[in-house]
């Protein structure tokens, strides 16, 4: 990491999208065994993992960098919500299959194009991790998009829920392409691309996908952010509180 | 081997065929292109780098493990495993041998990534009338497929 002085900002990165892949991939486990057929168990369950990875790549370099008592775990375990920098789709609950499908796709869309970015990152490692993550992401991409179709030019029934979905998550998109504090000097190192310059990407792949699938974009312009700064919706503490009660409970429990 | 000497590259090269893929235990980490590369010192101490296959992949802990036992028990005593991030596994980096006893455990292996409607042949009765029944198998690096000749489900090792 050379190409960056501050490595404070360098780790908040690193966690930051550690922290989204956690809560994500810690969300979809939520669902395992719930899903409408065997085959989507599989998917989800798979899919959940590939986060789950990529936030422990992330968090194993951010701890490296951060040195002293810095631990995979410990940023996965011990931290509040206040701390978790996570954007506030990914916390969204899992409120039928057609939420899962729609806050999927929104997201597996914006890690393409997240990781398309870092992928080309003048630090190696991170590089490494995003290209990897990258193949991931366009794999989930594929299979969320396929089920948008399938759902939203299905029966009334699931095409209501669908749109249902797309008209409740929407005003959780344009967070993610909202620059952070310290992303301009991460931008100039070349360590980091500009996220919100591929926002006309993500709009034109949303709107092609919509059209497809029979779907509409929500008219209304409200778009909720504070997840990034850790204000968080109400649901982020329930996760949290699902998933640290034994590491707290039991401090430094292992198996 | 001699613990009083210093091993060379070749020779940890060749322990380390002993450490297989714990998932597919007939490919060694080798064949399926995780070991990267193994670097000893002048003083015997080893390095050996290896590169993860897909991000959630819990087979990387075990892999680590497996090649710090193997070596600790041929008689080295200074080994450190290094996770490689960059450049990323691709199933190109599989070898012939791998592809051909992935085939012979019942696994279709990968097409090339450039393949846009990839060949899959099933591992049974080597029919090319084969469909995905699933985008997502028993492990990441696998897909579900049938045999639409044999009807026999099989996986499919993804191409990536």
């Amino acid at each position: 990491m050379s190409t960056v002085t501050d490595t404070e900002t360098f780790v908040r990165l690193l966690t930051r999208h550690g922290d989204d892949n956690t809560v994500i991939g810690q969300r979809l486990g939520e669902y395992i065994s719930r899903a409408p057929e065997l085959e989507e168990d599989l998917a989800i369950a798979n899919v959940s993992l590939d986060h789950i990875g990529v936030a422990m790549h992330l968090y194993e370099y951010a701890a490296e960098l951060e040195g002293g008592d810095a631990s995979v775990d410990g940023y996965a375990m011990l931290r509040t919500e206040r701390d978790y920098m996570n954007a506030l789709l990914v916390e969204q609950p899992n409120t039928d299959f057609a939420h899962i499908v729609v806050r999927g796709f929104f997201f597996s869309l914006y890690q393409t194009l997240l990781w398309e970015q870092l992928a080309s990152s003048a630090d190696e490692r991170l590089r490494g991790i995003a290209a990897r993550a990258l193949k991931e992401a366009t794999y989930h991409q594929t299979h969320y998009r396929r089920w948008l179709v399938t759902l939203g030019d299905g029966t009334d029934e699931s095409h209501a829920k669908v749109q249902r979905a797309v008209d409740g998550l929407w005003r959780f998109t344009a967070e993610l392409f909202e620059p952070v504090d310290g992303d301009g000097m991460l931008i100039d190192a070349g360590v980091i691309g500009d996220v919100s310059a591929v926002k006309g990407r993500f709009d034109a792949s949303v709107d092609a996908a919509l059209e497809e699938a029979t779907l509409a974009r929500p008219t209304d312009p409200f778009q909720a952010t504070g997840g990034r700064t850790g204000m968080h919706s109400e649901y982020l503490g329930h996760l949290l509180a699902e998933m640290q009660w034994m590491q707290r409970t039991y401090p430094g429990a292992t198996w | 081997m001699v613990t009083n000497e210093v091993p060379t590259a070749e020779e940890i090269r060749w322990l380390l065929e002993q450490v297989v893929d714990p998932d597919i235990p007939v490919v060694s980490i080798a064949e399926i292109g995780i070991l990267r590369d193994v670097a000893v010192s002048p003083e015997g101490d080893v390095v050996v780098y290896i590169t993860p296959t897909y991000s959630g992949c819990p087979a990387l802990g075990v892999i680590e493990e497996d090649v710090v036992s193997v070596l600790t028990e041929a008689g080295i005593n200074s080994i450190r495993v290094e996770i490689r991030h960059f450049p990323v596994w691709t199933t190109e980096w599989l070898t012939t041998e791998a592809k051909r006893k992935l085939a012979n455990y019942g696994i279709a292996p990968p097409d090339s990534v450039l393949a846009v409607v990839p060949e899959v042949l099933c591992p049974q009765c080597a029919s090319d009338s084969t469909a995905k029944v699933s985008e997502f198998g028993s492990t990441a690096c696998k897909s579900l497929w049938v045999c639409t000749s044999c009807r026999e489900p099989f996986d499919y090792f993804k191409a990536i």
